[in-house]
């Protein structure tokens, strides 16, 4: 009983450093797909090999959480619905990680015209990452203040949505000079990016339920 | 004869603890945040503490309203609050053991024709009400203050379940304290004029029948906790709170506060040194006061968690528990008094406003001007005083010295069993250097008998080639004597014969005839195993077929394989195709692969 202080303790650590490895991600993913873009892909690989190693780090702090959460009972009440939590943040990483191998691996071909637009909406995707992680980490301290996060992550996804929509558009019918399977391969890559956003959104969703029940 | 009689109200200790518990433990039980054993631990000791310490208060009270000074009386005053107790909770319908003790001892003075002392039951109903409405109060003024502190401290959710779980055991105990402290007096409240006048003396402190009487009650409470409150914690005190820890802590708290608030004398008295009025001491209902917490917070969240129907029913309990248990406490005591001639009352008519005499027996003289709670226990004239100084502290002896001897017990079990666990360590690890020994062994062995087949092989090799090097040798000289011959015959002599003689004998020594079997014997020595295998897993092969897997398992071409078995480069396709036949291969499957997997 008396070391539930140092687990709990230790857990919150482990929770902040969860997060900070999803925060680093998250730029890792922005400069990764920008450098891509920009054609500096021995930066991009630099960028890829970072994210692999943080999403290992994230993969291996999430199972020490968990761990914990079971061996100690932590917050009996709620240990599912953090897990689940902590298990859709790490989503981001993961996504961000799968995204930037597609690139490695695929390596699309990008015309110049299309350059900005696929910024924009990483600029976009990446901007609803940086609001949902610190809304789940004010989540721990302060529940009542996520609320005002939440809109944020919403607002992005959706502008990431009709950014990525748009880009489709302008792919299908204004790059004549591109070939059928380009311009599938490039709508591809909107649809993976725009991926990302979907997962904040997800978390979003999760978070604010998670806000009323532990206040009820 | 007496514990007889007091069994009656052991059992409604036993019904109180079974039941009230979880108004105090209920929530961190149900929710998993404190083990049950754990919480019955701390609420037992507490329980029996706030009934020892602070539990005469509401006594008191309750002896002003009637003071039963018969032990058959007693007897079935406790008796009739228990089985309405009972009978009501099996009806489901709102009860409280404070409220039916009450109904009893007003059914008793209705039966004995003592009058009803209006100032002490206006008193108890005025607490009554005003119970669940301070909880209210209570909850709603801790809850805003803990919004306050977790507003400013902003402590992380898990530090933050690592206090409530301290604090649910903090105030469970505090809560258990002033359940004992409010609560006893129902259940062993009217017995107190009855209980025997004696002092047991341990030396460091004593206890007078009072107290051993509340101690008793203490204990039959602890009982109903350790046997029967999980049940109702897992159920009943689950559903009356669905409520977050912290709101479970501030409701717990607030009841506890209540509970305090009406069973403490300190608390009383200070009201009075500073002018206020003082405090009554009363039983008051341990699940209204919880339930009048929740409505308060309910109220505080805007409404939402009211349930209307819930104030109603304490309504109804406040009216229909003491109705029910008067008429079971009178026929009672009508059926006790007639049928078994017991004694329910020492003297019926006799009633002093004010002041109570009570029984003979007891000899109690309680002086309502000081309410002093020592003035409420037996006069130390007419105690029989008992000294438990020396028996005590040989018990404390006896029981530390078990203790001790248990411990060394463990700790001499401990240190066999270590000394086995290594000494079947050291067994285990011998063991496994065995295997690998002659594991090790093994390995070695067998690459020392693959060492001497292949000098074996290399020697047979060096014979070959040492052959062969004669044998190259004498067909050189034999070539040599020929030409030697044929130069001796004079030129015109010479015949195309005798060239032709020449070449016949170049033809038949260039013949690898020899060199192949030979190649053939060192082959298959090689492939001692490779042949194994392969007559086992296909016994039908012919020997050349064979010779031809051998080939295919050094990855040599078909012209390579034809030159050495000297025949076309076309037959070693026919009989690859054979060989494929023969072996079952698939056509997907490449014939060379699947001989080296051999």
């Amino acid at each position: 009983m008396i070391n539930i202080f140092k687990t709990s303790k230790a857990v919150s650590l482990s929770i902040d450093q969860f997060f900070d490895k999803i925060d680093l991600g998250t730029l890792n993913f922005k400069k990764g797909v920008q450098n891509y873009i920009d054609g500096n892909l021995n930066e991009f690989a630099q960028n890829l090999k970072s994210i692999s190693i943080l999403e290992n780090e994230a993969d291996t702090i999430q199972r020490k959480i968990e761990n914990d959460f079971y061996l100690h009972s932590l917050m009996p009440n709620y240990a599912s619905d953090i897990l689940n939590l902590l298990e859709s943040v790490d989503n981001i990483i993961d996504r961000s990680t799968d995204v930037l191998s597609q690139f490695d691996v695929e390596r699309p071909h990008m015309p110049e015209a299309i350059k900005k637009d696929y910024t924009e909406l990483l600029n976009l995707t990446v901007r609803s990452a940086e609001n949902v992680v610190p809304a789940a980490r004010i989540f721990f301290t302060s529940p009542d203040a996520v609320k005002d996060r939440i809109q944020k992550v919403l607002f992005y996804h959706r502008e990431t949505d009709v950014l990525s929509n748009n880009i489709k558009r302008k792919i299908f019918q204004e790059f004549d000079s591109l070939k059928l399977s380009e311009k599938i391969h490039l709508r591809y890559f909107a649809l993976h990016i725009e991926q990302v956003s979907d997962t904040c959104k997800n978390i979003a969703h999760q978070l604010s339920s998670l806000v009323i029940k532990i206040k009820m | 004869m007496f514990l007889f009689f007091i069994s009656s109200g052991l059992f409604l200790g036993w019904t109180l603890g079974a039941n009230d518990a979880s108004n105090v433990f209920g929530s961190a039980v149900g929710s998993k945040l404190i083990r049950f054993r754990q919480a019955a631990i701390i609420a037992s000791i507490f329980v029996v503490l706030g009934a020892v310490l602070q539990g005469a208060g509401g006594s008191h009270t309750l002896g002003k309203l009637g003071s039963v000074d018969a032990l058959g009386g007693a007897f079935t005053v406790a008796l009739a609050a228990g089985m309405s107790v009972l009978w009501m909770t099996k009806s489901k319908l709102p009860v409280s053991t404070s409220q039916a003790i009450v109904g009893a001892i007003i059914g008793w003075n209705f039966f004995t024709g003592n009058p009803t002392d209006m100032n002490s039951l206006t008193t108890i109903v005025a607490t009554w009400i005003s119970g669940p409405i301070l909880g209210g109060i209570f909850a709603v003024l801790l809850f805003l203050l803990l919004q306050f502190i977790l507003r400013k401290r902003k402590i992380h959710l898990i530090k933050l379940d690592a206090y409530i779980k301290y604090a649910l055991l903090i105030v469970g105990a505090f809560g258990s304290y002033s359940l004992g402290a409010n609560n006893i007096a129902n259940v062993v409240g009217v017995f107190i004029p009855s209980a025997p006048n004696i002092v047991l003396d341990f030396g460091f402190f004593t206890l007078n029948g009072t107290q051993l009487l509340f101690l008793g009650g203490g204990l039959s409470i602890a009982v109903g906790i350790f046997t029967y409150s999980k049940k109702v914690m897992m159920t009943v005190g689950n559903s009356l709170m669905k409520l977050n820890a912290e709101t479970a802590i501030i409701v717990v708290l607030a009841h506890s506060l209540v509970l305090f608030v009406f069973s403490s004398q300190s608390l009383s008295d200070l009201f009075v040194r500073i002018g206020l009025p003082a405090i009554p001491l009363v039983p008051v209902s341990s699940s209204q006061a919880i339930v009048g917490a929740i409505i308060g917070i309910g109220i505080l969240k805007g409404g939402r968690n009211i349930q209307i129907n819930v104030i109603g029913k304490i309504a109804i309990g406040w009216l229909l528990t003491p109705i029910i248990a008067g008429l079971f406490a009178f026929f009672a005591l009508f059926f006790m008094s007639n049928v078994f001639n017991l004694k329910v009352s020492s003297n019926p008519s006799k009633y002093v406003k004010g002041d109570i005499v009570v029984t003979d027996d007891a000899k109690v003289s309680i002086d309502d001007k000081t309410k002093s709670i020592e003035n409420f226990y037996p006069s130390d004239k007419e105690v029989a005083t008992f000294k438990l100084y020396k028996p005590a502290v040989i018990i404390v002896m006896i029981i530390l010295l078990l203790v001790i001897i248990y411990q060394l017990y463990v700790i001499s079990r401990l240190k066999e069993k270590d000394k086995l666990e290594e000494y079947q360590e050291s067994i285990d690890r011998y063991d496994t250097q065995q295997i690998l020994l002659a594991k090790e062994l093994k390995t070695t062995n067998d690459a020392n008998l693959k060492l001497e087949k292949e000098i074996d092989v290399k020697e047979k090799e060096q014979k070959k080639i040492a052959l062969s090097i004669i044998r190259k040798n004498e067909i050189l000289s034999t070539l040599k004597t020929e030409i030697e011959m044929l130069k001796s015959k004079p030129e015109e002599t010479l015949k195309y014969a005798d060239l032709n003689t020449l070449k016949l004998l170049i033809i038949e020594n260039l013949s690898v005839e020899n060199e192949r079997k030979s190649f053939n014997t060192y082959i298959r020595n090689l492939n001692e195993s490779f042949y194994k295998n392969l007559e086992l897993e296909h016994p039908g092969l012919s020997e050349n077929e064979k010779k031809l897997c051998s080939l295919l398992r050094l990855k040599l071409t078909s012209k390579e394989i034809a030159s050495i078995l000297n025949i076309t480069p076309k037959s070693v396709e026919v009989n690859r195709y054979r060989l494929r036949k023969k072996m079952n291969i698939k056509k997907n499957e490449k014939l060379s692969k699947m001989i080296r997997k051999l």
